[in-house]
């Protein structure tokens, strides 16, 4: 072969592979196909009920919607596949479901609704409910007679848009601060309620190869996640960045790190390895959330639960985690209607504790969550706080649709500051510049 | 043998000047009619080929640059409308604070992964050109890091890099060069080192196999000649070796080229770009922009940036190309 038209060919091929890998555009077949026509994804007890046409009351009702969520690892996949498979048997509606990813999924989402085939329930996480919301992607969920109420209002209020409910979670979560009893009662320490008291007992109990607390600072949103107690516990707001009190925050945070109570690496740490790097009895305290719950008692270890504190003490509002579920304008009603009766389901109080008490999440109906407490007092830190906890998209910013270009430039700083590429007043001005800019 | 090329090359020179789409679309009356059908016949079997490339490639990238002037946003998925901001998009990109950053990797990390593939590649080929004992074992044994996948790869150096638990530094403390833990993957310095480190190490069993393939592929009878005529160990490498390995070493080059300006899963597995954006080469700073912060515009733009590097790359490549088979041909 001719060795000029090989190097041009190559040439050209190293181009077009190259464009191709990251030319957002350029994935067009794969993921473009859900499958609307295959019920047989179903667990096979539901189908004697869902197959039987006569049972329709009217109008052709629909027997079979379609399901995507991000619980796409055990146990929450099959906990969350258990609670669909009951609601399916109780409407009589097979659930086809799809679980990918976290970031697969905003990507499934986009293309499905290029193509206008998204699913009839789609399960995303609270933060990004406005932003999806603002596409115009989600329908308003009581136009398919969903049951809203004796839900935590801030719930509402996170699943909101524009005056209107577009997205519920069954359950809901937030962090707190664990504790290894067995080191605090060595050192002869006191669970900590101020942070100059986080401060000190993680300096005493660092040494050993055990540091004194662990968090998690990755380049997501969990970055932000985790620093938002203590960002808004100095009494910080998310329109002002670089404030001196989200300073004094990332200052604290900073300085855990620098003197050696955190591991550099908190900015590579997932929640889940924070847990894994507590549960090996390798950091005395760990900041994460009530959905740990579960491993940890499983895990006999013997630990306490203390509320995340403000400088001076008192618990600081932290944001409200949990996933919600919205009905996306398919276009098809008789399937939107069936979402709506599935929905109903999922958040019916029975199977909400049921699904809650797997996943230790904190039921969204406030009388299902004093339930929850009576089944296990570990969870009673966890409710008190809820009904305090911020949504990150709602007041006091109001950042609505427009969170992640804050949230986004907020964690960027946070890697800075921690890493010691810059101070924490720097990183937090470059951030606020970035985010500024970005809402523009 | 020799002729061939030529007349090859020839009828390149035809289709670059654009006198080839000339005689497809309107054939000289000096050729017989049954060699102008022939023509036509032939033209259609560049077909398929044609619609492969447009619907492959020609359609992405076009797809690309049209998306980099427009302000594409997760709502035009939905409404499929996306506005026109001209070079907006680049301006943002250029303002942006991690855009300088991400383009010096991308050289640094280009230049350093070749260099250092290829030369640690060729230091292996010329050790196991010497036969001796479990000498097969020893070059399978290299050639693990390119039969993993880049993901396990990429964990397995997460794990050994590992500030707190990291055999790196067990290895380093034990031998006491220092006394802190070096933080590999944190410290916003140190972290596009350990993912280049990590590239090049994936890198080198390629190099090493392609060239020992050129290395066999010398007569022997020339090493003897040399031998008789008094050259050294250097002189048989200068002279003999590195002149006859040079067609073999460019299409290493171009293919690690290729491989490195593509490399994603590395950075992706390593250090997701991080700490604080330090480590991103434009191919995962665009990716973040894009499906990160659902800014396809701005994605896009980093991708045309992208596309402007590769083509300095080429350009440089098939110089150097031409060069190489210049003095190969006379």
């Amino acid at each position: 072969m001719n060795k000029q038209l090989f190097g041009l060919t190559a040439v050209i091929m190293a181009i077009a592979m190259i464009l191709s890998a990251c030319s957002p555009a350029a994935t067009p077949a794969p993921q473009a196909a859900p499958p609307t026509t295959a019920p047989q994804a179903a667990s096979p007890t539901t189908a004697p009920q869902a197959a039987p046409p006569t049972t329709a009351p009217q109008a052709p009702a629909a027997t079979t919607v379609t399901e995507w969520d991000y619980q796409s690892s055990d146990p929450q996949k099959t906990q969350w596949q258990n609670v669909l498979d009951e609601c399916s048997k109780q409407t009589g509606i097979t659930i086809d479901r799809q679980a990918a990813p976290r970031d697969e999924l905003i990507q499934k989402v986009l293309l499905a609704a290029q193509q206008k085939q998204l699913p009839d329930v789609l399960r995303i996480d609270n933060p990004d409910l406005q932003q999806v919301a603002d596409t115009g992607a989600l329908a308003p969920l009581t136009d398919y007679g969903v049951d809203l109420s004796g839900l935590y209002q801030n719930l509402v209020s996170a699943g909101s848009y524009q005056g209107k409910v577009y997205g519920i979670a069954p359950g809901i979560n937030g962090m707190a601060l664990f504790y290894n009893k067995d080191m605090f009662d060595a050192a002869g320490l006191k669970p900590p309620t101020t942070w100059a008291e986080v401060k000190d007992a993680a300096a005493k109990l660092t040494k050993n190869g055990v540091y004194g607390i662990a968090f998690s600072a990755p380049a997501t949103e969990e970055g932000s996640w985790q620093f938002e107690p203590w960002f808004w516990g100095a009494g910080a707001d998310l329109k002002k960045l670089d404030s001196p009190e989200a300073v004094k925050a990332l200052q604290f945070w900073t300085d855990l790190v620098n003197s050696g109570s955190a591991s550099k690496s908190v900015v590579q740490w997932s929640q889940g390895d924070v847990n894994d790097q507590f549960m090996a009895g390798k950091a005395a305290m760990q900041q994460n959330g009530v959905w740990n719950l579960s491993a940890l008692e499983k895990a006999k270890i013997n630990f306490g639960v203390v509320p995340i504190p403000k400088p001076d003490g008192g618990a600081a509002p932290g944001p409200m985690g949990g996933e919600v579920l919205t009905i996306p304008n398919s276009g098809d009603t008789a399937k939107m209607q069936a979402a709506g009766k599935v929905v109903n389901c999922l958040l019916s109080d029975k199977e909400m504790l049921q699904w809650a008490t797997l996943q230790a999440y904190i039921p969204a109906r406030q009388s299902v969550a004093a339930q929850s407490v009576a089944n296990d007092p570990n969870m009673k830190s966890f409710v008190d706080a809820a009904a305090a906890e911020l949504s990150r998209t709602g007041p006091p910013a109001n950042l609505g649709p427009n969170y992640s270009k804050v949230s986004q430039p907020l964690w960027t700083a946070i890697q800075a500051a921690l890493s010691g590429a810059m101070s924490p007043a720097d990183a937090l001005k470059a951030a606020q510049q970035q985010a500024e800019s970005a809402l523009k | 043998m020799k002729s061939a090329p030529k007349q090859d090359r020839d009828d390149l020179a035809v289709v670059r000047s654009g006198k080839g789409a000339a005689t497809f679309a309107a054939p000289s009356p000096r050729l017989p009619g049954w060699q102008r059908r022939d023509r036509r016949i032939s033209f259609l079997f560049l077909v398929p080929a044609l619609i492969f490339v447009l619907v492959f490639y020609v359609y992405p990238i076009a797809y690309n640059i049209l998306m980099s002037v427009t302000r594409y946003t997760a709502k035009s998925f939905v409404t499929g409308e996306a506005p026109f901001v001209g070079l907006g998009n680049f301006q943002r990109l250029v303002n942006h604070p991690s855009f300088g950053t991400s383009v010096s990797n991308t050289i640094a990390f280009t230049l350093g992964s070749l260099f250092f593939q290829f030369t640690i590649g060729l230091a292996f080929a010329l050790f196991f050109q010497r036969k001796f004992p479990l000498s097969g074992v020893f070059r399978a044994l290299l050639l693990v890091p390119w039969l993993m996948p880049v993901i396990v790869s990429g964990a397995v150096w997460v794990r050994l890099l590992d500030m707190d638990y990291g055999v790196v530094n067990f290895v380093v403390r034990t031998l006491g060069l220092t006394s802190q833990p070096i933080a590999w993957l944190t410290d916003p310095h140190l972290a596009p080192i350990s993912v280049l480190i990590a590239n090049i190490w994936i890198g080198i069993p390629f190099n090493m196999v392609v060239l020992y393939g050129g290395l066999q592929a010398i007569p022997e009878s020339l090493y003897e000649a040399a031998a008789i005529d008094g050259a050294g160990s250097w002189q048989r490498f200068r002279y003999i070796s590195w002149p006859l390995l040079r067609p073999v070493s460019t299409v290493v080059l171009l293919l690690g080229l290729v491989y490195t300006l593509k490399v994603f899963d590395v950075i992706m597995a390593i250090t997701r770009g991080g700490p604080a954006n330090v480590s991103h080469t434009l191919n995962t700073f665009a990716y973040s922009l894009s499906f990160t912060t659902l800014d396809f515009g701005l994605g896009a733009a980093a991708g045309d940036v992208l596309m402007a590097v590769v083509l300095v790359f080429g350009l440089i490549y098939l110089r150097y190309a031409y060069g190489v088979e210049r003095e190969l041909t006379g």
